[in-house]
């Protein structure tokens, strides 16, 4: 336990600041959703976002895609910074940054076409494959990737709304890693995943370390300590604590932490 | 006397209504559990109560006129008949009935006098059978009812039941009269290949018929091929869809993606109210406006145009149904759900790239269905027609000829004295057939791609 905590740590170190928030406000209409959050999140680490239901984990992971953009009552002020660029500035194409930051939503929201077709959406869009064989290829990977090759791969035209729930969201992470984002934001990737999916999805997940910086809102406190190396906690709309992840549920400095953590707050 | 009638009945339902209401409330407060609530009890006696007695009362009604009409004329002095052919039995009746009512021409017989004494005499009769028959009806299922009344007795079912019955009933009516649409057409038409054969109907290129002015002319035969006027339609429709697709569509899907709210707040208002204009209105556009420009821009561009052409009459055509298309489309992309918009811009996609790749498709069937719903109203529109498009039918598609449609060609057929039982008259209803096969077809088409769609979402 010991060991491996100590090699979590080694690993971050070695990390450059991917995205870098400060002083994050999140309005909807009256509702303040996110309260003055700054936070810095580290290049091929895996950082979780946990916290009680309607804490803000989705909207401050919406803020790091501009996906609040589409909600017209949505507000967002403070600065973010991807890779040293303000992605809040107006030069800032948005279209172009979500294909830099991929997103897989709380809910699977497969598109009403073939499975291929989802998969194929985005390196079709942002032009990664040059020929069939080479869009082929990418769709091949990106299932296996998410875990869903097996279960699809001989019904690969037909309509990705009739997989089961389960299936339906690993394939929108098998489409969200088809364009090969830099980030990727994971908003409770697993929770219609059986344990065996679940397993997959974590070592996808894993996988994704090497090259990417991962951020996953996670309700399973096992969860966020198996994969994540950097947890934050939030707390109505606050980012309370964030820490190595060994170290905020071996040893949490606020009391509100220990509460949810330890299951006195949820 | 009827009025007496329903006002009886009323009354006589209402008492019953409040006897069950009470008689169930003091039931209640006995202590006893009763299976329905006392409205049930009061609701069920009002509906028993009513249902019946209304059918009685409007069966009455409708045998009362025959069978009078008939005792009058069978009593009438032996002999005075004799001779008469149908019309001029009508005639005498006729002529007994404006007597009964005070309209005397002349100086009528004696017997038609007595039989118009009679004839008013059984009418009143007649009206205090009918209250009397209500009153004893009504109170009979009301005291029935009433004794009905016990904590066990099911008032709830049977209110439901009688509803029910009520509402299948509704729903047939407009079952029934489409039957009824569909079985006097076809009888006419029927009657109409009595008289022209079926393949020349179907297959020929011809279309003239003269109309006889009066019932001795001799007019020349006419000839009925129906193929140069459904063309005419086909065009029109076919020029209207090329404006009010395109520009329904994208009047949709700007209002829908890329209005800001507060246009959308009003452009949508406005393109409803364009659907709601009477199609006369759309007729006078026609004339007044798009023709007129449709030949001075042909006379500036040396091009021959004939003064009705089917390109004025679809375009307006066209016009109207720009908010029919655009309504439909803002349907069926509103019902696409949010997740799937906000999972395309995720992946780095366009707004524009969203709307084609993905909205687009989970949205296509509706708009599909809209367009077809359009193309039938278009076959079928008449007003805009009769005003801006020909009465000859051409064998062309060239949208600056005039054409004339089926539905002009089935008022110009029907307008007038006609008589109905010769061919010019009849073909009309052979057309209508025709028109209401063709937007049937399109109708179940259009509902099915719909309903497959209605599916996919839920
Ligand atoms: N589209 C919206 N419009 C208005 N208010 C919103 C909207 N989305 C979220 N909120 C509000 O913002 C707050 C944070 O919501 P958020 O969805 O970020 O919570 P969460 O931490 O993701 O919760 P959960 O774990 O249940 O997903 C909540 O109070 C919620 O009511
Ligand atoms: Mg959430």
């Amino acid at each position: 336990m010991m060991d491996g905590m100590r090699k979590i740590e080694r690993d971050t170190a070695a990390s450059d600041i991917k995205i870098q928030a400060r002083s994050v406000q999140v309005f909807y209409g009256d509702t303040h959703a996110i309260k003055d959050v700054s936070v810095d999140i580290l290049d091929k680490t895996v950082t979780a976002f946990i916290g009680p239901s309607g804490c803000g984990k989705s909207t401050f992971l919406r803020c790091l895609n501009r996906m609040n953009d589409t909600i017209d009552i949505a507000r967002v002020q403070g600065d973010i910074h991807i890779d040293g660029d303000d992605i809040y500035d107006p030069s800032i194409d948005p279209v172009q940054l979500r294909a830099k930051v991929g997103m897989v939503f709380q809910k699977p929201n497969p598109f009403p076409k073939s499975i291929y077709d989802n998969i194929a959406y985005g390196p079709r869009i942002h032009g990664l494959a040059r020929t069939k064989a080479e869009l082929d290829e990418i769709v091949e990977r990106s299932l296996r990737r998410g875990a869903i090759w097996d279960e699809v791969k001989d019904r690969l035209h037909e309509p990705g709304t009739g997989l089961s729930g389960g299936q339906q969201q690993r394939l929108c992470i098998a489409r969200a890693v088809a364009t090969e984002p830099e980030v990727l934001l994971m908003d409770e990737p697993c929770s219609a995943l059986d344990p065996i999916a679940t397993a997959q999805v974590e070592d996808l997940i894993d996988e994704l370390r090497r090259n990417y910086s991962v951020v996953i809102v996670t309700h399973s406190m096992q969860q966020a300590a198996r994969v994540s190396q950097k947890t934050a906690f939030f707390h109505l709309g606050n980012l309370v604590e964030y820490r190595e992840t060994g170290q905020i549920f071996t040893n949490p400095e606020d009391a509100r932490t220990e509460s949810y953590i330890t299951g006195r707050i949820g | 006397m009827t009025t007496f009638a329903f006002v009886a009945l009323l009354c006589v339902s209402v008492l019953g209504y409040s006897l069950n209401r009470h008689a169930a409330t003091r039931l209640r407060a006995n202590g006893t559990r009763l299976h329905s609530v006392p409205a049930y009890h009061g609701l069920y006696s009002l509906l028993s109560t009513m249902v019946p007695v209304v059918t009685l009362i409007v069966t009455w009604l409708m045998l009362q006129g025959p069978l009078i009409d008939r005792f009058t004329m069978s009593g009438l002095p032996a002999g005075s008949l004799d001779s008469l052919d149908t019309g001029g039995r009508q005639l005498i009746l006729a002529e007994i009935k404006s007597i009964s009512r005070g309209r005397i021409f002349g100086d009528p017989e004696a017997w038609k006098v007595d039989a118009a004494d009679r004839y008013v005499r059984m009418h009143a009769i007649s009206g205090w059978v009918l209250l009397g028959t209500v009153i004893v009806a009504s109170l009979g299922i009301v005291g029935f009812s009433r004794s009905r009344v016990a904590a066990e007795f099911r008032a709830r079912h049977g209110v439901e039941r009688i509803t029910s019955g009520l509402m299948l009933f509704c729903s047939t009516i407009a079952i029934f009269t489409t039957l009824g649409i569909i079985a006097a057409l076809l009888f006419e038409s029927i009657r109409f290949f009595e008289r022209v054969p079926i393949m020349e109907f179907f297959f020929g290129l011809n279309w003239e018929p003269q109309i006889p002015l009066r019932e001795d002319q001799i007019a020349a035969e006419g000839a009925f091929g129906w193929i140069p006027v459904f063309l005419g339609t086909l065009v029109i429709t076919v020029v209207a869809l090329f404006l009010a697709v395109p520009v329904g569509l994208l009047s949709a899907i700007y209002l829908n993606e890329f209005a800001p709210s507060r246009l959308r707040a009003v452009a949508k208002p406005v393109l409803e109210i364009l659907a709601g204009v009477p199609t006369v209105v759309y007729g006078f556009f026609a004339i007044l406006v798009v023709a007129p420009a449709i030949r001075s821009f042909g006379a500036t561009l040396g091009i021959p145009v004939s003064p009705n052409t089917a390109l004025a009459a679809g375009t307006v055509m066209g016009i109207m149904l720009i908010p029919f298309i655009s309504s439909f489309t803002d349907d069926a992309l509103s019902a696409v759900p949010k997740s799937l918009r906000d999972g395309a811009l995720a992946l780095g996609a366009t707004r524009a790239e969203t709307v084609l790749n993905v909205l687009f498709p989970a949205a296509i069937p509706g708009i599909v269905g809209g367009i077809l719903l359009a193309i039938s109203r278009a076959i079928g529109e008449t007003m805009i027609v009769v005003m801006a498009a020909g009465l000859i039918a051409s064998l062309t598609v060239n949208p600056l000829d005039s054409v004339t449609t089926v539905t002009v060609q089935i008022v110009t057929l029907l307008i007038g004295d006609t008589s109905f039982d010769n061919p010019k008259t009849l073909a009309a209803f052979a057309l209508g057939m025709m028109l209401f096969v063709v937007t049937l077809v399109i109708n179940v088409f259009a509902l099915r791609i719909v309903r497959k769609y209605r599916e996919a979402y839920e």
